[in-house]
Order: structure tokens, then sequence, then C-alpha cells
């Protein structure tokens, strides 16, 4: 396998974009990632999206978009894993590199998610859980999120007011990237006197509906090196994938998201490292629970301890591990199939040193975490600087 | 050869709201009522509740106390109710589906105001009487409506009552020694297609069609079985409030403890096809072998039908196998408002 | 509108709560499926779940999806039968849905489950209501 370095990035400022279309986001977003890389040639891209079919009843989306950069001809694919999309086509442009099958690959995500209303978008969401046994009895996303919560609140303490902390920190970090969705101090009273969406989760417990695309260009370590001018040099060091059951009733063990964990690890064997060497990390926070259960399931911490860990501030951007520096899905935002991407232009620009106000000092070696659905579904990618 | 019920069940749903909070609502005189109508609560179907849903849980007790029937063999399923989920597609096909009954099975719902039950047990008694089917199942059930405001509204309450009827002397429960019927047209009360709500003729529902035929009914089953109101044990009528089933009974010359094991209303209302097939499950419960059972129900439109029955040495055997009727009715109740009410029997204007 | 092949196929499963168990293995697969996920074996015989269970965790879902405003606030829960089988149902009869606690013992009851509008199908299946 060959090494896979990131060569540029690009997003957009994420947000409810009435004026522009999935189509407009992404080319946006991924023609900034081929200024930042200076290319204007790719041999593949692949396209992180959940379901632009459902809102906005398109699909084709691999050759559309192609042609909307006016690369006609280029190869392109469309990969969907719910909310692990994004995560999934950058693990899919990894692997085409590191086996030598392309040598450029123009990585993206994209969601558009305003074009229907509120109940159109909780149903495209849904769609993400089991439809015949879980869907079909009235369960939303909070829902299963909340049921998770409970299990954890019941095993291990966790507290309403650590979850709410999660959204306070991330909101914290939210005000100062200029992207982000939301620039919007809270307190966790604010998170626990929002509206109960699904209990024991709050409004403020949950990420956004958000429009957004991210995009990264990949190549090989050899030809980073040849476009690096003067900036460090990210390689993709460790990728990991794996599925669990999307249905809650199938689940092993409730209080614990197994697929992340065996994703971690398979990332963490592939690039040689272990929890405790990772400076910076973004995790999927669609709900605040979400954030407690996964840095548990990375090995940041103890099984339990997650909720403890936030309540201590060792994920803060001062803390023994910054998690979710860009803000999180939370406050940046959560344009379902971009999401996997943004992380990882987040984890670039720590490791560049390019994070301005949020710059994690030191910061060599990051992870970023995806996660599809309910946690069935994740992907880990470790990054760090050559 | 002996027909008759070889396994009974009822179903009542949890919730109640009580009369004076309907009465608040439109401004009338609830202790009036109350005593008017002798009704104080009633049974109030939750937005996952119908017709459909009762009657499974009904004809799953039933299946409880048959000693055995297995469902396959069951050749009829009819629902009697006036507010079938669909206005096409039968309840029974699902009720069927439900308790393992498909595929050889006769299935049609009727209407027939509330004596569509017993006109269900009717048929799924003749019918094994005719050797035309091993057993048959006869449903009784209803989540009635009564417009906002009307007098109906104080008792249009939700029951289910089923029966198996069979002739396997081993599994008799209730012999049917006699059956009739009294029916003439009659527009005491009538709902047209497409109108949510019924209508009726205030007074007229009474001397004209209530009393009338029920009086009818009764008095001819007891001359062609020539026997006595003293001969029963127990007797039940079409309770559509307190008052009614109590003033028929004594008039035909009933005592109040033969009547009083199958009046339910005035703390369940009136469950219109589930009316009196619920008293006769009540008093199933509590019967004793050699009991002579009168059961006489009453549909608006109209007509009265009347059973016989015996209960057989096997009751007693039974009667502990599923939920009875009267702790259904007594206990685990939840009161709801009347806001809560109107939303979950459809009154509101929703989005659309 | 929910087109009613999508819904009938599933009748046996919810309506009769029919389960497949494994032949080889004599695992429990509720809805049935084509391999078993625990020993691989692809014969299995019909069996039905149990009624009765407890509450292993629950919500209650306060902004309900498009089709259950009338049966909003919905609690919903996670139960595990008396034979180790877990399924996802609403929980019927709650008066105070803030009564419901893990560990609650529930009985499954047969209910509307979903409706499609005012003259869509109605689909049936069972919730859990206290035991």
């Amino acid at each position: 396998m060959r090494e896979v370095a990131v060569v540029g990035c690009g997003v957009i400022s994420f947000g409810e974009l009435w004026s522009r279309s999935l189509r407009t986001l992404w080319a946006e977003a991924s023609l900034n990632a081929l200024e930042d890389a200076r290319l204007d040639a790719v041999d593949l891209i692949t396209i992180g999206c959940m379901s632009s079919g459902l809102f906005t009843g398109q699909e084709h989306l691999a050759s559309l978009l192609a042609d909307e950069l006016g690369m006609l001809g280029v190869p392109a694919a469309r990969v969907e894993s719910a909310c692990a999309s994004g995560g999934v086509a950058l693990r899919t442009g990894f692997a085409e590199v590191a086996s030598g099958l392309s040598d450029v690959v123009l990585v993206t995500g994209v969601e558009k998610m305003t074009d229907v209303d509120g109940a159109g978008a909780t149903y495209a969401l849904g769609t993400a859980a089991d439809q015949e046994w879980e869907g079909f009895h009235g369960i939303t996303f909070p829902g299963l999120y909340a049921m998770l919560a409970r299990v954890h609140m019941q095993e291990y303490g966790t507290t309403t007011e650590q979850l709410a902390r999660v959204a306070v920190k991330n909101h914290a970090n939210g005000l100062l990237n200029p992207h982000a969705q939301y620039h919007l101090k809270i307190t966790v009273d604010d998170v626990l006197n929002s509206t109960m969406v699904a209990d024991p989760l709050h409004l403020l417990d949950c990420s956004p509906i958000t429009d957004g695309a991210a995009a990264v260009v990949l190549s090989t370590v050899e030809r980073a090196r040849k476009l690096a001018d003067g900036r460090p040099i990210v390689k993709i060091s460790g990728s990991g994938m794996a599925t669990d059951s999307i249905t809650l009733a199938n689940r092993g063990d409730l209080a614990e998201l197994r697929a992340v964990r065996l994703a971690g690890e398979r990332a963490y064997a592939m690039a040689n490292r272990t929890p405790r060497e990772i400076h910076v990390a973004e995790v999927h926070d669609c709900f605040t629970i979400a954030e407690i259960m996964a840095i548990e399931a990375l090995g940041f911490f103890e099984r339990g301890s997650g909720g403890s860990a936030v309540e201590r501030d060792l994920t803060s951007l001062q803390g023994k591990i910054p998690v979710n520096t860009s803000g999180g899905l939370k406050s940046k935002g959560h344009p379902v199939g971009a999401t996997g991407v943004a992380q990882v232009v987040e984890i670039v620009s720590q490791l560049r040193g390019e994070a301005e106000q949020r710059q994690v000092e030191g910061a060599r070696v990051g992870l970023a975490q995806n996660m599809g659905g309910s946690g069935g579904s994740s992907v880990v990618h470790i990054l760090e600087v050559e | 050869m002996s027909v008759g019920i070889v396994g009974y069940g009822a179903f009542i749903p949890r919730r109640r709201i009580k009369l004076e909070e309907i009465a608040k609502v439109w401004g009338a005189d609830a202790p009036s009522y109350q005593r008017g109508l002798q009704l104080y609560e009633k049974s109030v179907p939750g937005a996952d509740e119908d017709t459909i849903t009762m009657s499974v849980e009904a004809a799953r007790n039933a299946l409880f106390r048959s000693g055995g029937v297995d469902p396959v063999d069951i050749g009829c399923v009819y629902v009697g109710s006036e507010s079938h989920p669909y206005a096409v597609k039968p309840s029974g096909t699902v009720v069927a589906e439900a308790i393992g009954a498909v595929p050889e099975v006769h299935i049609a719902d009727l209407e027939f105001a509330c004596k569509a039950g017993t006109e269900g047990m009717y048929l799924a008694h003749s019918l094994v009487k005719a050797g035309e089917i091993r057993y048959g199942l006869g449903i009784g059930a209803d989540t009635s409506q009564g417009a906002p405001g009307d007098a109906l509204e104080y008792s249009a309450a939700a029951g289910a009552a089923a029966f198996i009827f069979g002739a396997d002397e081993d599994r008799l429960l209730a012999e049917v020694l006699h059956t009739y019927t009294w029916t003439t047209d009659t527009p005491d009360f009538w709902r047209r297609e497409y109108m949510h709500y019924p209508r009726h003729g205030s007074r007229f529902t009474g001397e004209p069609a209530y009393f009338r035929h029920s009086v009818n009914s009764a008095s001819g089953i007891m001359e062609k079985a020539g026997l006595e109101p003293s001969d029963f044990a127990h007797a039940v009528f079409h309770q559509p409030n307190g008052k009614f089933p109590m003033r028929i009974g004594k008039k035909l010359g009933f005592s109040e403890e033969q009547l009083q094991t199958g009046w339910l209303s005035p703390w369940l209302g009136n469950t219109y096809s589930g009316a009196s097939p619920m008293g006769l499950t009540a008093i199933l419960d509590i019967a004793e072998p050699g009991d002579l059972i009168l059961l006489t129900s009453f549909g608006s439109g109209a007509g009265s039908d009347s059973f016989i029955f015996r209960a057989s040495d096997r009751i007693s055997e039974v009667q502990e196998l599923a939920p009875k009727t009267r702790p259904q009715l007594d206990d685990n109740k939840i009161y709801v408002d009347y806001g809560t009410y109107a939303k979950l029997r459809g009154k509101i204007r929703m989005g659309e | 509108m929910t087109f009613p092949a999508r819904v009938w196929r599933e009748f046996p499963q919810r309506y009769r709560l029919e389960a497949a168990k494994c032949d080889s293995c004599s695992k429990v697969l509720y809805p049935p499926r084509l391999v078993c996920p625990a020993c691989g074996g692809g014969d299995f015989s019909m069996t039905e779940l149990p009624r009765q269970g407890k509450i292993l965790t629950f919500t209650i879902v306060r902004v309900p999806p498009a089709g259950f405003e009338e049966q909003s606030p919905l609690p919903i829960a996670l139960v595990e039968l008396d034979n180790g089988i877990r399924v996802m149902a609403q929980v019927g009869d709650v008066e105070h849905p803030t009564a419901l606690k893990i560990g609650m013992p529930v009985r499954l009851e047969f209910r509307r489950i979903n409706w499609d509008g005012e003259a869509g199908v109605i689909c049936y299946g069972h919730k859990a209501v206290p035991d």
C-alpha cells in the first residue's frame, strides 16, 4: 500500500443556505479544495451524501456533480452510510490512492437539508434507522439516542448535566470557527431548560439541520512533497471501518458503541498508534450522548467515565485531549453527508497549524470519527504530520 | 346436538372520562344527567385502540377459556360493530389473521346499531348448529361516537365481547337453549354514510324502539321456552344507559339481584354492539353450573335478539383463565380530561 | 402512501409475533432471516414470541414523526421478552409517561401502531402495556 496524504481542503460556511442548491454547495467546496491543493485534475471523485433523493429528489449524483465541475468522463461514485457517508467517501478515496488505482482523488461530502420542511427532514434522517422494526413504531433519531443515553445513565451514572456540558463545550469552540453554523454561547442551564425532544434529550442536546459541503484532495505522500510549498504534509496513517446492528434490539451491549470501538481499533492498528498518542480529535456528536460514548469507545477514557471526563474539562480546548475543536456537529452544523469530510478538514487544519484561535499547541496526530445512524456504522481515520 | 359457548372473553380499554367532565364543557347540569341517565363515567379508547384491536384481545381471552380450541378450526368470524375502522375491508379478516383462524374461515362484518354483536353470535351459533362448521366466533365491539354536546356524548363508550360457539360436549360452558328475534323497520337512531356522528329521534328512541322491541323479544323467547323470569339466575338487556335496562328488566318481572351482575353501563357507558354481550361475559364470569341466563339485546333501526343459555358444569373451571369483565371495568383506570378525550376521539380538527 | 404490500408481508410477525428458530442452534430470530447470525445455519422452524417481558430502556418522543401526531407524546421502549428476544415497541396505557422505569414488567397487547392519514392503510401490531 502506498502512503496517502491530504493535499488540499475546502469547506464552505454551514447553515441554512437558502439561495444555494446542492450542486452549488458541492461545487464551491470542491473548488476550494482543488485550489488549496493547487490541482485541477483528478482521477476519481467520491461523494458522501446520505439522501439527496429524499431531501431534493435527486439521485445519480456521481455524474451530475462531475459535470458541475467540468470533469465529465472522470469516474465518480456516491457512497452512502447514513451519517457516516462522508467518512466512507474518504475511506473509498484513501483505498484508491493506497492501492495505486488512482493518484489523485477528490473526496467530497454534501447534504442539502432545507429543501424539505422539518417533518420532511426528520423523515429522511429517520431512514437511517430500521424502518420496519423501529421507524414503524414512531421512533425518531433523538428517541434512539435518548434510549442509549438512558442506558448509559443507568449503568454508569452519567447525568443530564454532563450531557449538557458537551453542548456547552462545543458551542464555545464553535464561537471560534468562522465556518460554524452557530456562533452562540450557551450554558448548562440553557441546555437543560430547552424543550424536551425525547426524554432525556433536550433540543440543545441535538445537532441541527444544516446545508453544507466539504472536500479534501488525496494523493500520494510522494506527490504531496512536490506540492508542499512549506506547509506540513499531512498523511492518513490509519483507516478503520465497522458495522453494527442499526437496530437497537439486536445490539449486544447497549452501553457501548461497538462499531466505533472496532473502527477505532482497526485504525489504530493500521497507524500503529494508541489512543494516548492522539493530540486532537473530531468525534460524531450528533447528540451529546454520542460524544460521551464515542470518547469511551475510542479508548480516550475508561468505559463509563466519558461523562465525568467532559465535566472535568478534559476534552476542552485546553484539556488533555481536545475533542471537537471545530464546534462539533452541535455548533458547526451537521450536513449529514458532509460531516465526515468536514471533520477531516478540521484535523488537517490543526495538524497544519492553521486552526487559528482553535489551535491545539503541538498537534501532530489527530483522529476523526464519523458514525451512521444510532451507531450502526462507523469510520475512523488517523492523520499525522509526515 | 347441544350447541353453545365454548369460550368467552371481554376487553375494556383502561381510560375513563367522568360524566361531570363532559357536562362542564357544555355547561350542562352534571347531577341531573347523572340522575336522568344513571351514568357516572364511561370507557374511552386510546388513539391506538379500535374495534379491531379490542376484538382481537377479547377473542384471545375467549380462546384462553376454550379448553384448547385450535384457531385453525374456527370456521367463521363475525364482528358486529357500528365503528368498524374501515368502511370497506372487514374487521373480521384482521381478527382472523391475528388469532390464526385463516384461511378456511367465513368472514363478513355486520352492522345493526347496538345489536350487531348478538347477530354475529347468532350466525356463529347457527352455523355450528347446522353442522357447517366446527367452531364459530361472534364478536360485538364498538368505539362509538356521540356528537359533541349531544346526549349521546355522555354514554358512547368502547369495549368488546367475543364468544366461540361449538358443539363439543366436553367444552360447553353455556348451552344455547333457545334463540329468538323481534325486528321491524323503526328509524329511531341512524347515521348516514360519510357522516361523522349519528342522529336520533330523542324520546322516540324509548317506547317505540328500545322498549317495544326488547319487551317483545324477551317475552317472546320466554313464551317459546315455557319459562318465567323467576326461572332465571341472571338477565341482561341492552344497556344504553343505567336506567333503561333496569326499567325494562323490572317491567318484565326480574329482580334487581337478577339484573345486577350484567349491569355495567353506569361505569362503562354504552358500548353499543358490545353492550349486552359484555353484560353476558360479566355474568359468565360468576355463573354457576345450571344457571339459566337471559340475554336480550337491542339495536336501533330496530330489532332485539334474545338468547337463553344454561351454564354447564365446566363454567367454573374456566372463569379465572383470562381477565374477567368486572375487574377490567373497575381496576387500573386512567382518567382523562375533556381535551384529551376530544383528542383521542378525533374530535379535534388536525392540520392537513 | 403506505403501500399495502410492504405492511402485509410482515403480518405474521406483527399480528402473531411469529419468529424463526434456528434448527441447528435454537437461536430465535425476530424478524426471521435467511441466515442465522449465531451459527450461519439456514434451516428454521416457526415459533411465537412470548407476550411477557420487561423494559430495558425507553424514551418519550415529544416531537413526533409525521403520522404519529395523534399519539404524541409517544412513549417507546426496548422490551426484553421472557425468552431473551428484544423488540422495540410503543408503550400504551401509560397515564404519566414519567412513570416508566427500566425493569418495569410489561406485556404485549394488540393495538393500532400507525396509520396512513384518514384514508390510508391502518397498521396493527403489538404495544407494550404495564403488566
